[in-house]
């Protein structure tokens, strides 16, 4: 096979399932038809198994109850008022 | 000299019989008095407390398998003054109230967990514990009909072996048993206000409710706050991971906690909200926003209990 822009020789390698052929002349690479997407996929596979850590396990589905409270807001920033009369609540029968 | 004078100044003079300073008194809820004298406090227990449950209670505070779980008591003797139950503790330093967010949830689901641990066969014999009584009361006292009340009522009439009708059928001041059938030893009336630090420990308080039941209840408060949204959830993780870890019975060592924890949580949902509900009318004033949410919660209970066929026919 002829190199489509300088005319030399292309030489075909395999590596890992994915065809590339590459010019003895102008080192430029061909690719077929869905193998630069089976390289990227590789290569994202690769990153994921290397370089971020493995994703935190999902909350279990039992930490809250059906009833509960939708994304509820907490913190420090209560108002003065809600704060004294949770903790009124917090310490009273 | 007012009837509470008189009274105060016999606690005080108790006090000092047992105490080593002069007595003052310290705030506490309105319907108890508490007077400290330096290392003893004396506490005049809630106008109409029934004395033979409370003796029963002392006793058993006394009892050794208690010894860092519950407070002892600096003597068993319930005493009657001006028509007041009083007993008298040793003095500990409480939760600060200033600083919440460092509230010793830990602590407190440590201790529960070993109190549920103590057989009630090892104790002299106790009554059923506080909890669903409570709710029925407190709900009882509401008057009005405004729509928060009405759906404080929905709520707790859904509520299974209280208001509803499936469940356990409970005897007058029977407790009920746990998720798996056992009655075991529970507090009663467990929150921050329950605990006291003494000798370097924190430890429980207030034998007050203390019986046979059903354990999960006294989860039920942090369990409601955590579902309305009050407490943060890491908080309630903490307190309920701190259960767990010390081999805490009234639910599962690991999975779903809520099968046991619903209908207690739903239940002292309930009786804050009616509480909530009864203070802000004494007070002539509107719901604050913690106790709408609390409202909001009811109104969720009712929603998730769609299937109660009370709810739709009233």
């Amino acid at each position: 096979m002829q190199c489509p822009k300088c005319r030399g020789n292309m030489r075909t390698y395999e590596r890992n399932g994915v065809h590339i052929d590459q010019c003895d002349g102008c080192r430029g690479i061909f690719l077929d038809y869905g193998e630069l997407e089976t390289l990227t996929r590789m290569e994202s596979q690769w990153s994921q198994q290397h370089a971020a850590p493995p994703p935190p396990p999902p909350p279990p589905a039992h930490g809250a109850p059906g009833w509960g409270a939708p994304a509820p807001h907490y913190g420090g920033h209560y108002g003065h008022h809600r704060q004294r009369s949770w903790v009124g609540m917090l310490f009273s029968t | 000299m007012s009837e509470s004078d008189d009274l105060i100044g016999e606690l005080g003079r108790i006090g000092l019989r047992y105490g080593d300073a002069p007595p003052e008194v310290l705030p506490t809820r309105p319907d108890v008095i508490i007077v400290r004298a330096g290392s003893v406090v004396v506490k005049a227990h809630a106008p109409g407390a029934a004395g033979e449950p409370l003796a029963l209670r002392m006793r058993a505070a006394r009892h050794p398998a208690l010894r860092g779980i519950l407070l002892e008591p600096v003597t068993e003797e319930v005493m009657e003054v001006h028509g007041r139950l009083v007993t008298v503790w040793p003095t500990g330093v409480p939760v600060d109230h200033d600083a919440p967010q460092a509230a010793p949830w830990e602590a407190g689901a440590r201790l529960l967990a070993r109190m549920h641990a103590v057989p009630p066969d090892a104790l002299p014999p106790l009554p059923a514990s506080g909890g669903p009584p409570r709710v029925e009361q407190v709900v009882a006292r509401l008057r009005g009909d405004s729509a928060a009340e009405r759906v404080v009522r929905r709520a707790f009439d859904c509520l299974p072996g209280l208001g509803g009708e499936p469940g356990q059928t409970l005897a007058p001041g029977q407790a009920p048993a746990s998720g798996d059938g056992r009655r075991l030893l529970a507090h009663g009336d467990w929150h921050m206000g329950q605990m006291v630090r003494h000798r370097g420990e924190w430890i429980l308080i207030d034998a007050d409710d203390m019986g046979v039941g059903d354990p999960a209840w006294d989860l039920a408060r942090p369990a409601a706050w955590f579902a309305a949204g009050l407490l943060e959830p890491e908080a309630w993780h903490r307190f309920l991971g701190a259960y767990r870890a010390e081999g805490g019975c009234a639910v599962p060592p690991d999975g779903d906690p809520w099968e046991r924890l619903e209908v207690p949580a739903q239940a002292l949902t309930v009786q804050l909200a009616a509480a909530a509900v009864a203070t802000a009318a004494r007070q002539e004033r509107e719901l604050d926003e913690v106790e709408t949410m609390l409202i909001d919660t009811c109104h969720r209970i009712v929603k998730f209990r769609s299937a109660c066929h009370s709810v739709a026919t009233q």
